[in-house]
Formats: structure tokens, sequence, C-alpha cells
């Protein structure tokens, strides 16, 4: 099993030309500790320009912290690797490759034979309910068709985490909460962790076994809740019926409240 | 069989999208014909070209017919075909026509494979490296504006009067499209596609053939197609100045003599290759990148 961790991490960009000093010394996030276990779905939930996006890549390791360390079983991490997946917002697959090609684009880059990785590639389609989608063109996918296609790519890597950064974001309500369940069991079954990035309280609630949140200016990570709905949802209970229990209401309530009584951008 | 209880929630999905897919199909076709009976149909753009140029066609023969200039400056349409014929079956100063245009056409493809062998990695260099940069971009901004024919005789010095020399200005004519299509495509790259390889593995040396490179690839082609026309324009005009076979030596001789006849066939000829090169070469971009119109 691995540990991904923050450990006082804390982030500030670096200032940029024309604007006032007094703006650049923000921080935009600051004492960050997490732990994150392989098996384990955590959300991360928080207002627009809290600093969402700038936490995952840091674990992505596409920008490293102004102070502290990010490690995977206590191992400083040096830069992205295979080992942190990540799944973006707008899917970031490739135009020039087809669906099959954009899946084993990871085995490639390991050198994998090509009759392997096409096996494989088909074998991750199939996971995500596109099997018979390998040969199509990215353009020729819907929003959730590619989506899907993101996250087999990323698990060919065979990471140890899942970076998400709302992938589901940009689906309209029915294809979302049937994606989110696709993305429940193919996660429970890669035995990869994931951090979920997302705006919807309902969608960190039925996923994640912890929901952090976010506060702005500086980003800390104020609270943290428990919520065991995910093994009922992988159960096969109908998350409509999870979402209608008392259980569930309390804890969106209670989300929900927490959230709205942090401070908002434009107050700041 | 737990496979597919597992998988049945995605197949539920797959034909949620199907139907979705559907009905978006029948939106086009559900749309009504428009130009209902009250309002004319314009007429064809296509329509117009074609009788703009019989009408300049007609206007050239009336005037060639009535001989309002004399036949020695302006030849007949009929003359012209006539000419053409000629060129093609008993050719003029010692090549046929089509010798000519091979001529022609196999110094711009020499200069333009040996552009794109130079300008492609030096772009490469230009748009991913800050010392790449720094040495390239004064050689391409002080190529970039010059007339070709003005360093010909400079080339010609060094390099001799041979194919050579007319191979080497005409790659010079090509390269600075090559080599500012080829960073531009390089810095156009999008910085989710370059982070998503990275997050999967990949080294920088994977992350330039993988990622970098295919996405410029559209952004080269339309410098190689401009390129081209650079290319053609400079073949002509180095080729009456100093040559002994081609279609712009095959014109310059022929108005030495006043065979003006070869001379505006020999300018129909150069308009209708360039013509089919561009049609080439956009025929290539849509068959080599079909995904560069759907980014
Ligand atoms: N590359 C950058 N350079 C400078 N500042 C940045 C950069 N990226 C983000 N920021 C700033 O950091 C803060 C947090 O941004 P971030 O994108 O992490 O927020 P977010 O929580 O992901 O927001 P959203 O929900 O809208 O995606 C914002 O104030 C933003 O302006
Ligand atoms: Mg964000």
């Amino acid at each position: 099993m691995s540990v991904l961790s923050f450990r006082d991490v804390s982030l500030r960009y670096p200032p940029r030309a024309g604007l006032r000093a007094a703006n650049d010394d923000r921080f935009v996030l600051n004492g960050i500790n997490l732990q994150v276990a392989s098996h384990e779905l955590i959300a991360i939930i928080g207002r627009s320009g809290s600093g969402k996006t700038s936490l995952l890549n840091l674990a992505a390791g596409f920008i490293a912290p102004t102070s502290g360390t990010i490690a995977v079983d206590d191992v400083p991490i040096q830069g992205p690797g295979a080992d942190r997946a990540v799944v973006f917002q707008d899917d970031a697959l490739y135009p020039w490759l087809n669906a099959r090609d954009n899946v084993a684009f990871p085995l490639k880059l390991n050198g994998v034979s090509r009759a392997a990785r096409h096996e494989r590639a088909q074998q991750l389609l199939e996971l995500v309910g596109l099997g018979d989608a390998g040969e199509r063109h990215i353009w020729e996918l819907s929003g959730g068709m590619r989506q899907r296609v993101g996250i087999a790519r990323a698990l060919a890597a065979e990471p140890r985490f899942l970076l998400l950064d709302e992938p589901l974001g940009a689906l309209d309500a029915l294809t979302r909460s049937r994606m989110q369940e696709l993305l429940l069991r193919v996660q429970h079954r890669s035995g990869a962790g994931a951090v979920l990035i997302t705006h919807s309280i309902d969608e960190a609630l039925i996923l994640a076994s912890r929901v952090l949140v976010l506060s702005p200016h500086p980003g800390r990570l104020t609270a943290e809740i428990e919520a065991g709905f995910s093994a009922e949802v992988l159960a096969g209970t109908p998350t409509e019926k999870i979402k209608a229990s008392p259980s569930f209401k309390r804890l969106h309530d209670a989300l929900t409240s927490l959230i709205h009584s942090l401070p908002n951008e434009a107050a700041a | 069989m737990t496979l597919l209880t597992e998988l049945r929630p995605v197949s539920r999905l797959a034909e949620a999208e199907a139907a979705e897919r559907s009905s978006d199909n029948e939106t086009p076709g559900a749309k009504p014909a428009t130009g209902a009976a009250g309002t004319p149909k314009p007429i064809p753009i296509v329509v117009i070209s074609t009788l703009t140029v019989a009408v300049i066609l007609g206007l050239w023969s009336l005037a060639s017919a009535h001989e309002l200039v004399s036949p020695v400056f302006l030849p007949s349409p009929h003359q012209v075909v006539i000419a053409t014929y000629n060129l093609i079956v008993t050719g003029f100063v010692d090549a046929t026509l089509f010798e000519h245009v091979g001529a022609s056409l196999y110094r711009i493809f020499g200069a333009l494979i040996a552009s794109i062998l130079i300008g492609i990695p030096a772009g490469l260099a230009v748009g991913t490296s800050r010392i790449g940069r720094g040495i390239l971009d004064p050689v391409v901004e002080f190529l970039r504006p010059l007339p070709p024919l003005a360093y010909l005789p400079l080339i010609i010095i060094w390099i001799g009067i041979g194919e050579t020399s007319k191979i080497t200005v005409i790659a010079l004519a090509m390269l600075p499209s090559i080599i500012l299509s080829t960073s531009a495509g390089v810095r156009s790259v999008s910085r989710d596609h370059v982070n998503a390889a990275r997050s999967l593995g990949a080294t920088p040396r994977q992350v330039l053939v993988q990622v970098v490179l295919p996405s410029a690839v559209p952004s080269i082609l339309t410098g190689v197609r401009i390129a081209l026309g650079a290319g053609w324009t400079t073949l002509v005009a180095a080729e009456l100045v100093a040559a002994t076979s081609g279609i712009g030596f095959m014109i310059q001789s022929a108005a030495q003599f006043l065979v003006t006849d070869v001379v505006i066939a020999g300018i129909v000829v150069i308009a209708l290759i360039a013509i089919l090169l561009e049609y080439v070469a956009r025929l290539i971009e849509r068959r080599l990148v079909p995904w560069a119109s759907h980014r």
C-alpha cells in the first residue's frame, strides 16, 4: 500500500511583473497537510479560486511547492511521474490519435509492443464501457465518452494515484451521475488511490471516503468529513436512494452550511 | 458473471448516449430548406467567375481579330493554343514543354526537401529553446524580408551558375516560412497535452516527439504551402536570370525573339502549375491532419 502525503505545504506563485507587490505576496495554499492511501478516494471541495487545481498540480508535480514536501511513501516527488496519473477537466486527449491509441499512449512510452498495448487498451476501453469505440476519432466522441477515454488512459499507466480535476464538471446531470458510479467502480478495481476535485457536494459525498474542504485566501484544509456512502454505491444501492437517506442529508446540510460560511472570492 | 453485473451501469450509460446522439442527428434534417419561393436564388460565385474569364477571353479574341494591337504583341487565343500544342510536341529552345516544366519542378522540389530538412529542426530549436531562438532569430529576420533575387548574384559568385545555386536560392526563399511556422506550431502546443504526457511517464524527449511535434504538424504544413508559393515565384525569376532550361528560361528566350504566343503560353502554364501545387498541398493537409479543424 502506498501513501501520498503533503507535509506543511504552502504555495505562492512567483510575482508577475506589473502587479503590485502587495497583491503578489499572498499565499495560494498554506499549511496543507494531507495523506491519501491507495485504495482510498478522497474528495476536495472548495469555491472557485480556492486553490484546488493548484493543489492537484502540486501533487502531480507540475509545479513545486514554495515550502513543505510532497512525497509518495516518504520519497519526495521530483516532478511529474506515471505513479500519479492526471485526468484533466478538458480531457487533454490527443486529437491525432484515435481512442485506442490515446489509451495505449502510456504503454507506448514504456516501449510495450504494438500488439500487447492494443490488447491492453482494448481491455481498458471495455472496462469503461467503450469496447467498440477504439477506432473512433476523439472529436467524434461525446464529452462523457472522452472523459472515460481519459480515465482509461490514466489507468493504462498503472498509477498508484489518480488525480482527478473536476473530470465530470462539464457533463449534464444524468450522464454525470452515471459516470460517478463508473469512476468509483473503476478506481476501486484498479486499487489506485484517488484525489477527486469537485464543485459538487453530492458528488463528493457519494464517491469519497473523506471529504476535505479547502477554504480560500490562503487555501487551507479547514474541515474533514467522513462519508461512507461509496461502499453502498459499490454494493449496488441506487444513488437516488442514498441521496434520500437522512444520514446523507445531514452530512449534505452540514457541508453546505460549512462552505457558505467561508469567505468568498469577491469579499476577500 | 461478476464482470457483467459490474458493467451494467456502463451499458446503460452507452444507451443514454446513443439516444442523445441520434436526437442530435435529426436536427439538421429537420431544419426546413431555406430560399423559399419569394426570395430569388443568388447567382453562385462559380458562375460569376466563369463569366469573368469568358468575357476576358472574348475581349482578347476581339482585340486580336480586329488587330487593335499588333499580332506581334498580342496573338489570338487560338494562336496561343497552337503554340502550346507545338511546345508539347516539338518544344522550344532545345526542350519540350514537359522537359522545361520537369526542370523547374526538379528545382522546386529539391529546394523544398532541403528547406524542410533544415527548417523543421531549426524551427524546433527556435520554438523550444531560448538559445536556439537567440541564435536563429536574427538569421531568420535578416533573410525573411530580402527579395531572393537580391542575393542570387552573390550565390552565383559563390556556387556558380549550375543547378545548386538555383536550388540554394529557392531553398533560402522557402526557409523562413518553414522555420517560423514550425516554431509557431511548437509554441502553440497545449499545456495540458504536455502535462498529460509528463504525468503518464514521458521523458522530455518523448514529450517532444510524441506531443510537441504532432501538435505542430498543421502549422508546419501551412508553412510548407506558403513556402511553395514563395519558392515558385523565386524559381521563375531565377530562371529568367540564370538558366538553360525551365519554364522561366523558356519565357525569357521566347521574349528575346518576340515569340509572344510562347510567352503567353508559358505564363498560363506557370499559373496552372501554381494552382495545382496549392491544390495538392491542401489535399495532403486534409489527409494528414484531419483533426486540425476539430481542435
Ligand atoms: N499559474 C498561476 N500563476 C499565478 N496565479 C495563479 C496561477 N494559477 C492559479 N493562480 C491563482 O491561484 C488561485 C487559485 O487558483 P486555482 O486554479 O488553484 O483555483 P481553483 O480552486 O482550482 O479554482 P476553480 O474552481 O475555478 O478551478 C487563484 O487566485 C488564481 O488566480
Ligand atoms: Mg480549478
